[in-house]
C-alpha cells in the first residue's frame, strides 16, 4: 500500500512540475521524475508480488531498460532544449507559442 | 402478300428507321430527304390497303413480345394485331402522311432544318402506326406519348419564333393532363385485370365491378379529351396552328387529334359498359361541337377557322360515341380526315401563294389559284355537309343516331352544323371570292402541292359512299340514310351557307354591328378559355412558384447554403482558440482527459 502511495505521490509531483514549471529544463526533469515513479512501481510490484504471480527476472530487465531509455531520452530532450534555446533565445514555454492557431 | 402482312411490326420499325436515317444523314441526302422520308407513310399505306384487300375479320394476324415483368400479377407485353379498324386507320394515316410529305416538298421549299422536319414526320408516322396496330393498351400508350412528342417537335419547328415555342409547350402540357388520365386508366386496369392486352381486358370487363368500369372508362375519356382537344382541354389546338401548315393537316386535323376517338372506339367493349361515361362523352362532344363552331364564326385567321372547325367536328364524333354509334364516329373520323386534310393543305397553298394567313388580306383568290380554289370548294362542301360529298353521309349518320337517342343533343348538333355551314361560306368568300385585298402576287404552287389537293378532293367526293362497307369492315352497325335528317341537315347547310356568304360580303360586315360587334372578340378568343385558364390555373401556379422562389429558394435553401460558410468560419474560430500554442496547456488537457477516461472506465467497469 505504501508502495502505491509513494509512487503515485512521485508521479503526481512530476506531473505538477510538468504543468507548472515554465522552464523547459525543469519540465524535462519533472518528466524524469514521472518516469522514475512508473519504474519504481513496476519494480516494487515485482518485489511485493501480485495476484498474477511474480516475474522478477523479466521485470528487472524491463526496469533496467527503462532507465537506459530515460537516459537516452534525457540526452535527446536536452539536445532539443539547446536547439530551441539557440533558435528562440529562450527556454520558457509560455513564450514559445509559435504554433498558435 | 401474306408474308408481307405478317410483318406487322414493319409499319412501326421501318418509319422509325427512316426517321433515324433522315435525321442523321439529311445533309448527305440533301434534296433526296423527302424522297426517302415518303417511303415510310407509303409503306404504312400499302400495308393498310393490302390488309383490307386480304380481309381482316377476326384479327388473325398478330404478334407480340414480352417487354417488362414488373412486380405484379403478370407481365407487360407489347404486340401488334391487325383488324378492320386498325387497317382503316393505317390507310388514313398512310394516305394523309404520304400526301403531306409530298405537299411539304413544295410548301417547305427553301426552309432551313428540313431533315429535322422530314425526320419528325417519319417519327410521327411510326408513332401513329404504333398507336393503331398495338394489340394492347401498353403499345397504344407508347404510340400515344410519341405522337404527342412529335406534335411538340413539329408545332415548335420554327422554334426561334416565341409564339411557336410557346404553342408547342402549351400543346404538350395540355395534352399531358389528358395523358395522366390515360395512364391512371392503365394502372387501374392493370391492378384489376393483371394484363393490358385488349383481348384480356375486354374478356374481363363484363365481370369487373361497375364502379371500376366507370372509373376506367372516365379516365380513358380524360385521355381522349386531351388528345382530341375537347372541352375543357381544347385550348391547345388553336395555338398549335403555329406549326407548319402541312403538319397541321396531318397531326392536328387528320390523325393525332382523332386518336381520342380511335381510343374510345378501340376500347368499346369496355367503354360501352359504363352508361355514365357515355353520358359524359355525349355532353362533352355536344358542348365542344357547338362551342367550337361558334368560336370559328368570327376568326380572322384562315388556319384558326380550320382549327376550331376541327375541334367542333371531333365534338361530333364524341357525341356519336356518347350515344353508342361508334361506327358512325369512325366513319366521320375517316371522312373528316380526308376533307379536313384537304382544307388544311388548301389553306397551306393559299398561305404559300399569298404570303398571309389573314382572311382580310385575301379575297378573289379563286381566279388566281384555280386548282386550290376548286379543291377547296369540294372540301368546304364536304365540311358543310352538302350531298353527295363525304361529310354529308358521315355527319348525317351521326345526327340520325343522336336524334334517335337524345333528341335534345341532336338539336344542339343541328345548331352546330348550321354554324359550320356559316363559317365555311364566310371563310370561302373572304378567301376566294370578291376582289383581292392584299398587296402580293398570289400564285399557284408547284405540282407537289397541287397533286395532294386533287387526290384528296377526289376522295372527299367518293369516300362518303363507302359508309356501309366501312361499317362492315370495322364490325359496327351501319344505319341507313335517314331521308328526314338528310333533308333537314341539307336545308340547314344551305341556309348556313347563304347566311355566311352574306355575312362575309363587304356590304354586310355582320361582325361590325351590334350585338355581334361586342360578341365577336369573345368568340375570336375561343370564348375566353385561354383567359380563364390564365386566371384559374396559370395565375395561382405562377404565384405559388413565386413564393417558392422568393421564400423557399432564396431564403430557406440559399439561407442554408450561404449560412454554411459563416457557420464553418465561426466554429473554426472557436476551436482555434483552443490551440494556444502553449504546450503546458495541452499537457493539462491531456492529463485531464486521461483522468476523465480513467474515471469513466472505472465507473463503467464497476460491475465487472
Amino acid at each position: 500500500m505504501s508502495l502505491l502511495v509513494i509512487t503515485v505521490g512521485l508521479f503526481s509531483l512530476g506531473l505538477y512540475g510538468v504543468l507548472t514549471r515554465r522552464d523547459l529544463v525543469a519540465i524535462l526533469a519533472s518528466i524524469e521524475v514521472m518516469l522514475g515513479s512508473a519504474t519504481l512501481l513496476l519494480v516494487g510490484l515485482a518485489a511485493v508480488g501480485t495476484p498474477m504471480g511474480s516475474h522478477e527476472g523479466a521485470v528487472e530487465a524491463t526496469g533496467v531498460m527503462v532507465i537506459v531509455l530515460a537516459a537516452a531520452e534525457a540526452a535527446v530532450g536536452l539536445a532539443l532544449v539547446i536547439s530551441v534555446a539557440r533558435r528562440f533565445k529562450t527556454t520558457r514555454v509560455d513564450e514559445l507559442t509559435e504554433v498558435k492557431g | 402478300m401474306s408474308a408481307f402482312l405478317d410483318l406487322g411490326w414493319s409499319v412501326v420499325l421501318l418509319p422509325l428507321a427512316l426517321a433515324v436515317v433522315v435525321a442523321f444523314s439529311g445533309r448527305l441526302l440533301g434534296r433526296l430527304a423527302p424522297a426517302v422520308a415518303i417511303i415510310a407513310p407509303l409503306w404504312v399505306l400499302a400495308y393498310g390497303v393490302l390488309s383490307l384487300v386480304d380481309g381482316v375479320h377476326g384479327s388473325s394476324r398478330a404478334g407480340s413480345v414480352e417487354w417488362l415483368t414488373p412486380g405484379g400479377p403478370g407481365s407487360l407485353t407489347v404486340g401488334w394485331a391487325v383488324d378492320g379498324l386498325t387497317a382503316v386507320m393505317l390507310v388514313v394515316v398512310g394516305l394523309v402522311a404520304t400526301l403531306v410529305v409530298l405537299f411539304s416538298v413544295g410548301y417547305m421549299h427553301g426552309e432551313g432544318g428540313l431533315p429535322r422536319y422530314f425526320a419528325a414526320l417519319c417519327l410521327f408516322t411510326a408513332a401513329m402506326s404504333m398507336l393503331v396496330v398495338a394489340d394492347g393498351f401498353v403499345g397504344l400508350f407508347i404510340g400515344w406519348e410519341l405522337v404527342g412528342a412529335c406534335s411538340y417537335l413539329l408545332i415548335g419547328f420554327w422554334f426561334t419564333r416565341p409564339a411557336a415555342a410557346n404553342a408547342a409547350v402549351k400543346a404538350f402540357l395540355t395534352t399531358r393532363v389528358g395523358d395522366v388520365g390515360l395512364f391512371l386508366a392503365l394502372a387501374l386496369l392493370w391492378r384489376e385485370v393483371g394484363d393490358l392486352s385488349y383481348a384480356a381486358v375486354f374478356a374481363a370487363a363484363p365481370s369487373l365491378p361497375a364502379a371500376t368500369v366507370t372509373a376506367a372508362s372516365l379516365l380513358l375519356l380524360v385521355g381522349a379529351v386531351g388528345k382530341s382537344a375537347q372541352f375543357p382541354l381544347q385550348i391547345w389546338l388553336p395555338d398549335a396552328m403555329e406549326g407548319p401548315t402541312p403538319v397541321s393537316a396531318l397531326i392536328h386535323a387528320a390523325t393525332m387529334v382523332a386518336a381520342g376517338v380511335f381510343l374510345i372506339a378501340r376500347a368499346w367493349p369496355l367503354f360501352s359498359l359504363s352508361a355514365a361515361a357515355l353520358t359524359v362523352t355525349l355532353a362533352i362532344g355536344g358542348l365542344t361541337a357547338v362551342g367550337a363552331a361558334a368560336a370559328a364564326l368570327a376568326q380572322t385567321d384562315i388556319k384558326k377557322v380550320l382549327a376550331y372547325s376541327t375541334i367542333s367536328q371531333l365534338g361530333f364524333m364524341f357525341a356519336a360515341l356518347g350515344v353508342g354509334a361508334w361506327g358512325a364516329a369512325v366513319f366521320h373520323l375517316v371522312t373528316h380526315a380526308v376533307f379536313k386534310a384537304l382544307l388544311f393543305l388548301g389553306s397551306g397553298s393559299v398561305i404559300h401563294g399569298s404570303g398571309t394567313q389573314e382572311l382580310e388580306e385575301m379575297g378573289g383568290l379563286f381566279r388566281k389559284m384555280p386548282v386550290t380554289g376548286a379543291t377547296w370548294l369540294v372540301g368546304a362542301g364536304a365540311l358543310a355537309g352538302l350531298p353527295p360529298l363525304a361529310g354529308f353521309f358521315s355527319k348525317d349518320e351521326i345526327l340520325h343516331d343522336v336524334a334517335g337517342a337524345e333528341p335534345l343533343w341532336a338539336i344542339i348538333l343541328f345548331g352546330a352544323s348550321l354554324m359550320t355551314a356559316f363559317y365555311v361560306a364566310r371563310t370561302t368568300r373572304l378567301a376566294f371570292f370578291d376582289s383581292y385585298r392584299g398587296d402580293g402576287h398570289p400564285h399557284e404552287g408547284g405540282w407537289s402541292m397541287r397533286l395532294p389537293l386533287i387526290v384528296l378532293a377526289t376522295l372527299a367526293v367518293g369516300v362518303g359512299f363507302a359508309g356501309s362497307w366501312l361499317a362492315e369492315t370495322v364490325g359496327a352497325h351501319h344505319g341507313t340514310l335517314d331521308l328526314a335528317v338528310a333533308a333537314g341537315s341539307t336545308l340547314l347547310a344551305l341556309i348556313g351557307l347563304f347566311a355566311g356568304w352574306k355575312a362575309a360580303g363587304t356590304h354586310h360586315p355582320v361582325f361590325a354591328r351590334p350585338p355581334f360587334a361586342r360578341l365577336a372578340p369573345l368568340m375570336r378568343a375561343g370564348w375566353g378559355a385561354d383567359a380563364l385558364v390564365e386566371r384559374v390555373i396559370i395565375g395561382p401556379v405562377a404565384g405559388f412558384s413565386r413564393v417558392l422562389y422568393g421564400f423557399v429558394d432564396r431564403k430557406v435553401v440559399d439561407g442554408i447554403a450561404e449560412g454554411a460558410v459563416p457557420l464553418a468560419r465561426g466554429l473554426g474560430r472557436a476551436f482555434a482558440t483552443l490551440q494556444s500554442g502553449d504546450a503546458q496547456w495541452y499537457a493539462t488537457m491531456l492529463g485531464a482527459g486521461a483522468v476523465a477516461l480513467l474515471a469513466l472506465v472505472s465507473y463503467l467497469g464497476r460491475g465487472l
